[in-house]
């Protein structure tokens, strides 16, 4: 028997051997720890996956159960899949905004080409600037 | 239940009497024993039914889809369970967001060679422009860092995010 329960077993009012499963994952300084998943999970279950599990990964399936209790307990309609939902939605949107960046990208790089490649480039620009400045000006042709 | 027909799934699991107001009757039905079953599995009948008793009577089937969505996502992965699926794709938003940046600094960079006439006295930089020196000298890259952080501040930040309603086309597939 630990000379220092761990928190299930204190918890529990009961000895802690030396074996128990769950000290490992439930130091006594943390009660909260269990408390909160015992509440969503049980300590029937959650000793059933520990033992389930390799020792090296079982605290941190702890950590997981714990983190997904805690979620549950503040939000008890979704849990942490309310979290999922909003990061699907958050990647949907983000894919659509970098295909929209890609394409303009793909756009304006072939206007570049487009604008070297074109003869006298640099009179039709300056007409252009004319044609803009002079859109105001009633006097112009260009004006109506 | 409540007609005499056949007793719920979980009834059929638990052997028992399947009563008129069984709470799972309505979420549980008989011809999918494997949905109770994992969830029973995980979170065990007798904490389901207390969850589903503190809840109001229209938000127990949503809240039954999402117990029985981590109930599935831990059989998958025992160790992390969602909290696997979260930190991936968290990971992916961040990539996400990284290559959007990318591409709108692009971009800007392709708009300011576009720029006319600048005059020859003007910073080099400007015309010689790249994608990444702009991203780098404009953008804060510490986002892109490390998940833990954001991961572990979803305990506090989530609440405008819970409150946004559940799609089901696009989870409880």
């Amino acid at each position: 028997m630990s000379s220092t329960r761990c928190a299930v077993c204190k918890y529990f009012r009961r000895r802690c051997p030396s074996d128990c499963v769950f000290a490992p994952c439930f130091p006594p300084d943390n009660p909260q720890r269990f408390t909160c998943v015992h509440r969503i999970y049980g300590a029937s279950n959650i000793g059933k996956m520990l033992e389930e599990l390799p020792m090296h990964l079982r605290v941190d399936a702890v950590d997981s159960l714990y983190y997904e209790a805690k979620w549950r307990i503040q939000e008890p309609v979704y849990g942490c899949v309310g979290i999922i939902s909003s990061l699907h939605r958050q990647i949907h949107i983000a894919q659509t905004q970098l295909a929209k960046a890609r394409a303009e990208t793909a756009f304006l790089r072939a206007n570049v080409v487009a604008a070297k490649t074109m003869p006298s480039s640099g009179e039709f620009m300056a007409q252009q600037n004319s044609i803009d400045n002079g859109l105001d000006d009633q006097s112009n042709p260009w004006f109506y | 239940m409540g007609s005499g027909s056949s007793p719920c799934a979980s009834c059929k699991l638990l052997r028992r009497r399947c009563a008129k107001d069984c709470i799972f009757a309505p979420y549980f039905p008989p011809d999918d024993p494997h949905k109770f079953a994992i969830v029973h599995k995980v979170f065990g009948a007798s904490n389901v039914s207390k969850m589903l008793q503190e809840l109001p009577v229209h938000q127990r089937a949503d809240a039954v889809s999402s117990l029985v969505y981590e109930a599935n996502a831990r059989m998958r992965d025992p160790v992390y369970g969602c909290v696997g699926a979260i930190s991936y794709l968290q990971n992916q938003v961040s990539q996400l967001q990284m290559q959007l940046a990318v591409a709108q600094a692009e971009i800007l960079c392709i708009q300011m060679q576009q720029e006319p006439e600048l005059p020859t006295t003007h910073h080099p930089t400007m015309v010689d422009c790249d994608a990444k020196s702009l991203l780098l000298s404009g953008s804060n890259t510490s986002d892109f860092s490390d998940q833990m952080p954001q991961f572990l501040s979803y305990t506090s930040s989530n609440n405008n995010v819970i409150q946004d309603p559940l799609k089901r086309e696009s989870l409880w597939t």
